[in-house]
């Protein structure tokens, strides 16, 4: 029952995680991937320091091992990274699209006005 | 080569997005300049020498610096022929020779007697065009999922054939840069509240363009590239 708890749990996370992601960029979504990245830092110290912290807190969680949460975390954080990266080229793209375009204009366009006018 | 029809073709500029076409697209231009004499070729960044075989065919050449996709390759065309006072309508042609001038001829009567301000082409109004089994299915679904997700009614929305007026022309931003544009415009259209209607096309399937064509694979690429935006 309680594994039915925490799988309805991390569907739910992967899912808003995802969705929130997707949507929303800009300073809100940036400061909020900072303080994950923080948050993660800082468990990941406390993790060394108190080995078996993962195991206890799977335990709460309804997970026979820490190393299986572990890697639910690490699903959800590489699935985050996944659609992030992607949306980030998808924006470096837009950028560099408009700046080649820009540039392909401009020439056609000195290029015409050499040849004397709109008519070649 | 004179089409028995007399269409006043004054107005008219063919936007062509050319990569890598060298070997076809001066016939191209040369047949399609015939009877629409203005013509811009987006050359996307080829690496064959296609661009100045269409400048000496007659076309205005807009050349991308570098490859971008055929999406940017017609978004570049249509803000290429904005800047013509004399546009008032925009075809979307194909470089490798599928597409008719008939046909665009046919969709620029339909538009001036039914006042339309856009007419997408269509291969399935009529039983000229014979794609294979598999083409057919990648097709259906896509045109499917194109009604489903805008606000159009089509019968084939992946169609290189449109007619657009020039207010509509003005108003296009397609951002999608890769397959997906097609889909990215009938959805802005869709939004736009315009008055459109489709026409029939004869889509030429030469060896040529079948061995460039879009495999069933792509349309998992088009569905990703729209959903993820």
């Amino acid at each position: 029952m309680k594994l039915v708890v925490v799988q309805v749990l991390l569907i739910v996370v992967v899912a808003v995680v995802a969705a929130r992601l997707f949507r929303s960029r800009g300073a809100r979504a940036q400061a909020i991937r900072r303080l994950g990245v923080l948050a993660f830092a800082a468990f990941a110290v406390v993790s060394i320091i108190f080995p078996d912290v993962w195991t206890r807190l799977a335990h709460v969680f309804g997970v026979g091992r820490g190393t299986d949460l572990v890697l639910y975390g690490l699903v959800v954080a590489f699935l985050s990274f996944t659609v992030t990266t992607y949306l980030r080229f998808r924006d470096l793209e837009t950028r560099y699209t408009r700046l080649a375009r820009r540039i392909a204009l401009d020439e056609a366009e000195v290029r015409g006005r050499l040849e004397g006018g709109p008519e070649h | 080569m004179n089409t028995s029809r007399q269409v006043d073709t004054s107005g008219v500029w063919l936007v062509i997005p050319l990569y890598n076409e060298a070997a076809v697209i001066g016939d191209v231009v040369t047949r399609a300049r015939s009877v629409f004499p203005q013509v811009v070729v987006v050359d996307d960044g080829s690496a064959d020498d296609g661009a100045e075989v269409a400048r000496e065919a007659g076309a205005v050449v807009v050349r991308h610096p570098v490859n971008l996709g055929q999406g940017a390759a017609l978004q570049t065309g249509f803000e290429y022929v904005r800047s013509r006072p004399d546009m008032e309508w925009a075809v979307t042609f194909d470089a490798d020779g599928q597409h008719q001038t008939d046909d665009v001829l046919a969709m620029l009567e339909k538009a001036r007697a039914e006042d339309l301000q856009v007419v997408f082409g269509s291969r399935f109004l009529d039983d000229r065009t014979t794609p294979s089994l598999a083409k057919r299915l990648v097709l259906r679904a896509a045109v499917g999922y194109t009604n489903l997700t805008t606000h159009t009614r089509l019968t084939d929305a992946h169609n290189g054939l449109r007619l657009l007026r020039r207010d509509v022309v003005e108003r296009i931003d397609i951002t999608q840069n890769r397959m997906a544009h097609a889909s990215e415009l009938v959805e802005q259209i869709g939004a736009m509240d315009v008055r459109y209607a489709e026409s029939p096309v004869h889509i030429l399937y030469t060896d040529y363009s079948r061995s460039k064509g879009q495999s069933l694979w792509n349309s998992v690429n088009i569905l990703v590239e729209l959903i993820l935006r």
